[in-house]
């Protein structure tokens, strides 16, 4: 349940006390696995199966998802989809805002020409991110299609975007945070917000 | 950190924490932040190989490259480096330029601050021009593209990321620098920047060749030194380079000879050129690295310089996501936070320029 996270947050200047009473699990392990089952039967609903079909997960937490989506697809469908990995570091437009972020490889291993792609992140909040993640998407070519598919949509958009496959939707006060747990980064699954007001 | 004033620990300005406003020399880097640089300039890398290869980071953002001595691998790289970064690029030359009509570095400078430069990457003849540009900038960084016999960090970072990338780290690597090290600005980055890497480096030079500190083993009891004091030296060659990981010869620096340095530059190529029967010596697979320009047949041999083990194109390539990945860190995040380092700029600014 509310165990302290073995590793550093989710953003590197954010400043956690463990098991502070203000965190919340919104989202546990099970609940996690179920909605990504969910979103993967979406994915290859709406495209019609695996043709042509990529995925894309902006790290660092969205990265881990895509595979789990790739894993899921490879289950249902019995062929597999490519999975890339985008760092959006570069492309960011609120660096001067947050200090420069640690940037890291992009890897997109096929051509995106005519591709459908799926963009994965873990949270939707501003939009600013996936904004940034469509330039460099676009920096690799002309895609047929791009989908997004969030884990957590939040709410608070600053840009006019949406997500097409979202795993909860979660109402949210601006000062509140939240923090998506995956095990390949935090040793984890779990979702949990933090600085509610009781 | 061993002579700073006593009284307030200061908080040394860092890429790590975005507080460092100038790169002058690999003196005052830390481990972490050599790590950080060596992680960034793979992301570059990266992004050199796209099909498009251009990012938006640094739109709106001016680099001017001041360049008061000839080069054409750091400045063009420089550029390069800008321009894939997205940022506008202006190059200055003292020829050409209002240097010609006698104004002064600091005039120069101010003008480019005033025009709006976010950074200067500055080549120098006289050592510590960069320092005393920095000193005088409040909104400017700097960074050194070469300083008299003095600094040259982004050619060390370059050659450290090198020897990472083909070793998988620089730790633990027996570096023979070989040459000309009395008026290699090369050479001194490098002694700082591997030594912090944890390399083991030896250097090698005829007597007339090698500072003082080097001749008499002075360097080993000076306190700001104390991470040269596993450094070794030798006059020997062949005793360098036996089982060395890396061998750097260093160009002779024809243009900087004063009479009486050298007898001959025969009697220096046959004592001193890294040749293959000298290479031979070294670990198999050694890697051979060189700052360039080469004389061929001088310092190295035509054969090693073109031979299998040879990285020096490598290191220009190598060059430019290095410089992008200096740019990134120093500009990026340039209206963040208020730098610290403006509060104190002599934090960052050199306890002495050494080895002169």
């Amino acid at each position: 349940m509310l165990e302290p996270a073995p590793l550093a947050p989710q953003g590197e200047n954010s400043q956690r006390q463990d098991a502070s009473p203000a965190e919340r699990q919104i989202m546990s392990a099970q609940d996690i696995r179920r909605a990504l089952s969910r979103i993967a039967h979406e994915i290859l609903e709406r495209n019609r199966g695996t043709e042509g079909l990529a995925l894309v997960g902006i790290r660092t937490r969205g990265l881990p998802m895509a595979h789990r989506l790739a894993a899921r697809i490879q289950e249902f469908e019995g062929h597999g989809v490519p999975v890339g990995a985008l760092d959006i570091g570069l492309y960011r437009d609120d660096v001067a805002l947050h200090g420069t972020p640690v940037v890291h490889s992009t890897q997109i291993p096929i051509a995106m020409e005519g591709k459908n792609v799926v963009l994965v992140d873990d949270v939707l909040f501003t939009g600013r991110s996936i904004r940034a993640a469509l330039d460099a998407l676009t920096d690799f070519g002309r895609p047929k299609t791009v989908q997004l598919a969030v884990l957590i949509d939040r709410g608070h958009r600053e840009l006019p975007i949406r997500a097409d496959y979202v795993g909860k939707n979660v109402p949210t006060a601006l000062h509140e945070e939240i923090q998506v747990r995956v095990e390949e980064v935090d040793g984890h699954d779990e979702v949990v917000i933090l600085g509610e007001r009781s | 950190m061993a002579i700073q004033t006593p009284t307030t620990p200061m908080h040394h300005p860092n890429l790590v924490d975005g507080t460092r406003r100038h790169i002058l020399d690999l003196d005052d880097f830390s481990p972490e932040e050599i790590e950080l640089v060596m992680a960034t300039t793979d992301a570059m890398g990266e992004v050199l190989g796209r099909e498009i290869k251009k990012v938006p980071t640094l739109r709106g953002k001016v680099i001017v490259t001041l360049f008061y001595e000839a080069s054409t691998r750091t400045r063009v790289s420089f550029e390069e480096a800008g321009k894939l970064l997205s940022a506008d690029v202006i190059n200055v030359s003292s020829s050409g330029s209002s240097v010609e009509k006698g104004e002064s570095l600091l005039n120069t400078v101010r003008t480019l601050q005033a025009t709006g430069a976010d950074l200067i990457v500055v080549r120098h003849p006289h050592s510590g021009a960069p320092y005393f540009m920095a000193r005088n900038l409040e909104r400017t960084s700097v960074i050194n593209g070469g300083d008299g016999w003095h600094a040259h960090p982004s050619q060390a970072l370059l050659d450290l990321y090198t020897i990472r990338q083909h070793r998988g780290s620089i730790s633990g690597a027996k570096v023979v620098i070989v040459g000309d090290i009395l008026h290699s600005r090369v050479a001194r980055s490098n002694l700082w920047g591997l030594t912090a890497a944890g390399a083991h480096v030896v250097l090698c030079a005829p007597p007339t060749l090698l500072p003082q500190e080097f001749l008499d083993g002075s360097y080993r009891e000076d306190p700001d030194s104390s991470g040269l004091a596993s450094v070794e030296v030798t006059f020997n060659v062949e005793e360098a380079i036996q089982d060395a990981d890396v061998v750097m010869p260093l160009r002779l620096q024809l243009e900087r000879q004063q009479a009486g340095l050298l007898p001959t530059l025969r009697e220096y190529s046959k004592m001193y050129q890294v040749d293959e029967r000298r290479l031979k010596l070294a670990r198999p697979g050694a890697l051979v690295l060189h700052p360039g320009p080469m004389n061929e047949g001088i310092e190295i041999s035509p054969q090693v310089a073109h031979g299998a083990q040879s990285l020096i194109e490598e290191q220009v390539h190598n060059g430019v996501a290095v410089r992008m990945a200096l740019l990134y860190l120093l500009v990026a995040n340039k209206e963040g936070p208020p730098s610290t380092a403006q509060d104190t700029p002599s934090g960052e600014l050199p306890r002495r320029i050494r080895f002169l």
